[in-house]
């Protein structure tokens, strides 16, 4: 049920400051899809269009088109919430509700949506063990999210994303502050979950996107206060070994960072 | 047996221990801040060590079950049940009325609010924090009191207790769901729950701890609260259960009138009502801490 994101045209705006100008890219179901490029280029504030999140920052638009297998995100006829469901998010940071249990942690993007408790036990084993989270916290679901390490809060965010059954998992740099055993775990997690996800991932780490993504888009701006623009988006492979731009092939040889 | 060898002292690094002039300031500056902590202290510690001394003479299981009904002007029986009835009730009273009214203006001005309706609420609210408490009085009795017949009751003088607390609730409520990391509300937004869903079950519950602790500085600034009172509440000797009809007595009033007597026996009720007041309002505390600490992970 994976489904394929194309923008158009897409510029994303804080006020009257443009952080992203004018994407066009696809990006195909079930495979993994990397953004990179140095810091401050706008490839956050694009993910965080996909699924209308960056709206939710005072002052922040967005012009041009999404579409979500066809139709645009962004018409009169789309609820943000409801499309967010169908979007997830992972963030940077693990973020889980600190006045939670795990196991309310990952029933809450289920129940706050209205459901109820029936099932729900079933929902979040399966979510967990989806996150390779469920043999490490099984005995203890009942304790604070927030008394797990930094990488098993991060699988958990995973679990909680999943566990509302999205079609397109957005990563924004998960694994930026995680050790690499937990890196490593989320990497294999990210090789399963395109079986039935389309996944789009931010990260820095060059290495990351050559191991875990079959198509990569590079992004980078002009200079300071200049907008992010999408220089270069082709399969992983080339990316890495025959770049098309030379800015492309200066950031990934480390020429500029 | 290894030989000891002396070794000539390094010269100056840079992370030796301050010496001279920067040790006396350091020096000074920790006894200052150890004296502003005194400061702070005694007179908190005077406050509890008189009334308890004082207080504790009259005060029986008697006193706190009786009214002042039939007492004579030089009898030394008498209590304040009828005080801390009302007290309770009028705070209660406040409590409802405002808690709520605060927590959604707070709600309002930090979740929703567009940027010029915001600054002219936080104006008003600003003002009516320095609205003082006898012109709250002034203004129920004038309003409710007289204006809409309403006469005297516990009622009236929870409203006055009310327009006080709100602004405090407000100020308090608004800044600990400031707090509230906006990391948070996009982790709940981006599983597709809607704006109010996050409000009130990841934001609220987050703040909860701040946001009581704001409401029972409220309380306790109100609970000890007499101007407004007097022409509100009235007082009276009386138990009085239903606050929203007839004159009700409350602490403040009854520790102001008793004090206000020459004769030793109103002295001590006054020092024993003092010293409830201040109970009450640890309770208060107490109780509203046990209410949002957060061991529903325990529990289940």
């Amino acid at each position: 049920m994976a489904k394929r994101i194309e923008t158009l045209g897409l510029s994303c705006h804080y006020g009257s400051h443009k952080a992203v100008e004018d994407v066009t890219m696809t990006i195909e179901p079930k495979t993994v899809t990397a953004l990179i490029g140095p810091s401050g280029c706008g490839k956050s504030t694009f993910l965080r269009s996909l699924n209308r999140l960056h709206e939710v920052v005072p002052g922040a638009s967005v012009t041009g088109e999404v579409l979500l297998d066809g139709h645009d995100i962004y018409g009169a006829d789309v609820d943000p919430v409801a499309l967010r469901r169908v979007v997830g998010m992972v963030f940077q940071r693990p973020n889980p509700f600190p006045t939670m249990s795990i196991f309310d942690n990952v029933a809450a993007g289920l129940r706050l949506a209205g459901a109820k408790g029936k099932g729900m036990a079933d929902v979040v084993e399966r979510s967990l063990r989806g996150a390779h989270l469920w043999d490490e916290v099984k005995d203890r679901l009942k304790k604070p999210a927030t008394a797990l390490s930094g990488g098993q809060q991060q699988r958990l965010c995973i679990a909680r994303a999943i566990a509302v059954e999205p079609e397109v998992l957005l990563m924004d740099e998960p694994c930026s502050s995680l050790d690499p055993i937990s890196t490593l775990a989320i990497e294999d997690l990210m090789a399963e979950l395109k079986d039935r996800y389309t996944i789009v991932i931010v990260t820095h780490n060059m290495q990351q996107a050559s191991r875990v993504s079959e198509m990569t888009g590079f992004f980078t701006l002009a200079g300071a206060g200049q907008p992010g623009v999408l220089v270069e988006y082709a399969e992983t492979s080339k990316v890495f070994s025959r770049p098309d731009d030379k800015r492309t092939e200066d950031y990934i040889t480390g020429r500029v960072g | 047996m290894t030989a000891v060898t002396a070794r000539a002292a390094p010269a100056a690094s840079g992370i030796e221990k301050i010496r001279g002039r920067r040790a006396i300031v350091n020096r000074f500056a920790t006894v200052t801040m150890w004296l502003a902590f005194l400061a702070a202290v005694i007179p908190l510690g005077a406050v509890i060590w008189y009334t308890v001394g004082r207080g504790i003479a009259r005060f029986s299981y008697r006193f706190l079950t009786h009214s002042m009904a039939g007492v004579g002007p030089l009898d030394a029986g008498g209590g304040i049940y009828h005080a801390i009835l009302g007290t309770v009730e009028q705070v209660l009273l406040a409590s409802a009325i405002s808690v709520p009214l605060g927590l959604l203006v707070a709600i309002y001005l930090n979740e929703y609010g567009g940027k010029r309706l915001t600054t002219g609420v936080r104006l008003l609210i600003d003002v009516m924090t320095g609205i003082p408490s006898i012109v709250a009085g002034l203004f129920v009795l004038a309003f409710w009191v007289l204006g809409l017949h309403k006469g005297f009751s516990g009622l009236a003088a929870a409203i006055a207790l009310a327009i006080l607390m709100l602004p405090v609730v407000t100020r308090s409520s608004e800044e600990m769901l400031a707090l509230v990391p906006n990391t948070l509300r996009e982790a709940a937004y981006a599983l597709g729950i809607s704006k109010w869903r996050v409000i009130v079950s990841v934001v609220l519950p987050a703040a909860s701890t701040g946001i009581t602790t704001g409401v029972m500085l409220a309380v306790a600034r109100v609970t000890g609260e007499t101007a407004p009172l007097l022409m509100t509440a009235f007082g009276s000797n009386f138990i009085h259960a239903n606050p929203f009809a007839g004159p009700q007595e409350s602490l403040p009033l009854y520790v102001f009138a008793q004090a206000g007597n020459a004769f030793q026996v109103n002295v001590d009720r006054a020092w024993a009502a003092a010293m409830t007041l201040i109970l009450i309002v640890v309770l208060f505390y107490v109780v509203a801490r046990l209410l949002t600490r957060r061991d529903s992970f325990n529990r289940r």
